[in-house]
């Protein structure tokens, strides 16, 4: 509060917070107006060419920021620290190839069929790991789920019927064919598949900022400030714990199926730990717990090393430096998550005050003040 | 649908990929049981490490891995700097191996240990000064490991350096069918002292009684006189220089061990070893590390050279979740009366 930045940014903050919902759609609509439109307008700083081709880069952007937003589920709202998503992103990207690929043995489905089944499916793996692990809390569950990525792309190398390093060709995509009768969805034009994806992140938003705004939300921000307090206080901490880790698998798997279909080819060789810290730096770089700030997170990590080509070689070395560097003098992430009151609390603050609410930037990772590390 | 007829076909395959293969384990069972002693020998000393500094500041060193092949890349540089190149074990007059074997001990233990003392002052002192909650400093230690994983790789490229062996693997005696190498008895020995000497250091010896009183209670310890940031810094310090020494006794056994990603899968390991026994518990760091070491090789013939790290993984997996305090529990800061 007291650097100017901050204060600004605060300002920013509580600008938005205290326009009414049609006000805040108003300011909302041209700005996804324009993000639909980049692929089309390819401005020049922006652009990413001629190094990589823009579309296909936007969609890279979009990959992640969907990636980003399901781990922030179990990340930034619920507290679970979970170092194997890419796991769930792994198991995703291998049901969409499983039932689209002429490679797979398996009865072949339209691509948009495999979608809701590799959510579903992902669901059923959130579950499996969830069920036996969630009992454990911070440093030992973010060991036993980097033990399940591992398991996961370590059983991709070894089962046969997976194809290890030779993968499955042609994996499936949505329907749609261009005036020339190619395919709309193809592997060399990334526009269609950057719009698919942003549309589906809207609808992403859409849902998990309701779950936020309900009764699962505040449980998830209950167990995260304080597991034990929740408990006490009658929160099935168990019970959210698992919602939270579900959610959070299938929007992984979702994102995995998503890839798969864009770059229509799998096989064992882009699923490994070292992609899954990429995940969380986004997660942690943008500020866990707040989707707008895990967007731009993902938009940092995704786009940097495509636009700067020169150090897309170094660019675990620099994601490793930013960790280090933001844990320290900014644990919370570039944009920290706020806490506010829900809707009829805002409009009491503000009647009664006159001015917006005081919005907190505590977050996930600034919890057991006194108890953590010593 | 077909899908009736695929998927039984899909199940058929599956005896094709994974055996279940018992008279393997019958056959196998002493060179499982050889082998698996002295890779678990090896997981028992970086397991310290990850113990040591469990036990005093309740955070898993995730960077602990880096540490180790830093000093698998010293003694792999020793070895180069002395002359030898890869290829052909050269045959050395005793006394002269041994020299150039502690030689690399020596700077595989500086390198390590510096590695460590370093990273406790750039990477996590700044959080403690803070009060940093625990996850920001396992998010810290991931960065860390990242950027020294990376600096390798910068300077050595991703490909593991080419072998070089000092020392010519010879039988001296055999259990069963196994034989016993001259080099497995050097790892096993030579980690079973080392344990030993720490596990005395720590119990008897005034450094070692501060190291149990921080880990107990920092605030009390403080309060006692005891001065926690040099038991800190002595902590990462002892971890290190035990790292160092593992890591020479791996490059004995893998001399081609030395790789950017190298540490990482070793950690791992090193880290479920010190779970296995209980993590804080410098006796649970030997138990289980010889304990994983055993069973890795055993689901190795049982199941398939392929599954060995998934045996490690799950057995990971299912000591967290039945026994998240390890087989003998945490107990480094365990008062002894």
């Amino acid at each position: 509060m007291t650097t100017p930045d901050t204060a600004s940014r605060r300002s920013l903050g509580e600008w938005w917070s205290n326009l009414s919902r049609p006000q805040q759609w108003l300011v909302l609509i041209p700005v996804v107006v324009l993000i639909y439109a980049l692929p089309v307008l390819n401005p020049p700083i922006i652009s990413t060419e001629p190094g990589f081709d823009f579309q296909i880069a936007m969609f890279e952007v979009a990959r992640y920021a969907l990636v980003a937003i399901g781990l922030n589920v179990v990340v930034g709202q619920a507290g679970l620290l979970d170092l194997g998503y890419i796991g769930f992103f792994a198991i995703g990207a291998y049901v969409a190839a499983l039932f689209t690929s002429p490679d797979s043995p398996l009865q072949k489905l339209p691509f948009l069929a495999v979608i809701p089944l590799a959510m579903a499916i992902t669901m059923v793996f959130g579950i499996i790991l969830g069920t036996p692990t969630l009992r454990l809390r911070g440093d030992y569950l973010a060991i036993v789920t980097l033990g399940f990525g591992e398991i996961v792309r370590l059983v991709a190398d070894n089962v046969d019927p997976l194809r290890g390093q030779s993968g499955f060709q042609q994996v499936g995509h949505p329907p749609g064919t261009n005036d020339d009768g190619s395919a709309l969805f193809n592997n060399t034009d990334g526009t269609p598949w950057y719009w698919l994806t942003v549309t589906v992140i809207i609808a992403v938003l859409f849902l998990v900022g309701n779950l936020e705004r309900s009764r699962v939300g505040r449980a998830w921000i209950a167990i995260r400030d304080d597991e034990d307090a929740a408990s006490i206080m009658g929160v099935n901490t168990f019970k959210f714990k698992i919602w939270a880790f579900v959610i959070g698998a299938a929007i992984g798997g979702l994102s995995g199926a998503l890839y798969a279909g864009q770059i229509g080819f799998v096989n064992n060789q882009k699923f490994d730990v070292v992609t899954s810290m990429l995940f969380l730096a986004a997660v942690i770089l943008g500020g866990s717990g707040n989707k707008v700030g895990v967007i731009l997170g993902a938009v940092v990590v995704a786009y940097v090393p495509l636009r700067f080509l020169v150090i897309a070689e170094y660019k675990f070395l620099i994601f490793g430096i930013a960790l280090i560097v933001l844990m320290i003098f900014r644990p919370q992430g570039l944009l920290g998550a706020r806490q506010r009151l829900l809707t009829y609390g805002r409009q009491a603050y503000q009647r009664l005050l006159g001015k917006g609410e005081q919005v907190s930037s505590d977050t996930a990772l600034v919890v057991e003040k006194n108890g953590g590390a010593r | 649908m077909s899908i009736n007829h695929a998927l039984p076909l899909f199940l058929a395959q599956e005896d094709s990929w994974i055996k279940f293969d018992l008279e393997a384990l019958g056959s196998q069972f002493w060179n499982s049981t050889v082998e698996g002693l002295s890779q678990g020998s090896i997981y028992a000393l970086v397991a310290l490490g990850y113990t040591l500094v469990y036990g005093v500041l309740k955070l898993i060193n995730f960077a602990h891995s880096e540490v180790f092949i830093y000093g698998a890349y010293a003694t792999w540089f020793v070895f180069y700097g002395l002359g030898f190149r890869p290829g052909a074990t050269p045959d050395l007059p005793v006394m002269e191996l041994i020299g150039f074997l502690l030689l690399a001990l020596v700077a595989a233990m500086a390198i390590s240990g510096g590695t460590a003392v370093a990273l406790e002052r750039v990477a996590y002192r700044p959080l403690r000064k803070k009060g940093a909650p625990r996850l920001v400093f396992l998010i810290t230690a991931i960065g860390a490991s990242f950027v020294l994983q990376q600096l390798l790789f910068i300077w050595r490229g991703g490909n593991a350096e080419q072998a070089i062996r000092l020392l010519r693997p010879q039988e001296v005696f055999s259990i069963g069918d196994a034989s016993v190498t001259n080099i497995t008895l050097i790892i096993v020995v030579a980690s079973v002292l080392m344990m030993v000497g720490i596990n005395m250091f720590v119990n008897r010896s005034r450094l070692g009684r501060g190291i149990r009183a921080v880990a107990q209670d920092p605030d009390t310890a403080t309060l006692m006189g005891v001065n926690k940031e040099r038991v800190i810094v002595i902590t990462f310090l002892i971890g290190g220089l035990l790292a160092g020494a593992a890591a020479l006794l791996y490059m004995m056994k893998n001399p081609q061990g030395a790789s950017y990603q190298g540490g990482f899968l070793l950690g791992i390991k090193a880290f479920t070893a010190a779970v296995l026994g209980g993590i804080g518990n410098l006796r649970g760091a030997l138990l289980g590390g010889l304990l994983l070491g055993l069973a890795e090789n055993y689901g190795q013939s049982l199941f398939g050279g392929e599954w060995r790290d998934v045996v490690a993984f799950v057995l990971l997996v299912l000591i967290l979740m039945f026994r998240p305090t390890g087989i003998l529990g945490e107990s480094l800061g365990k008062a002894r009366v």
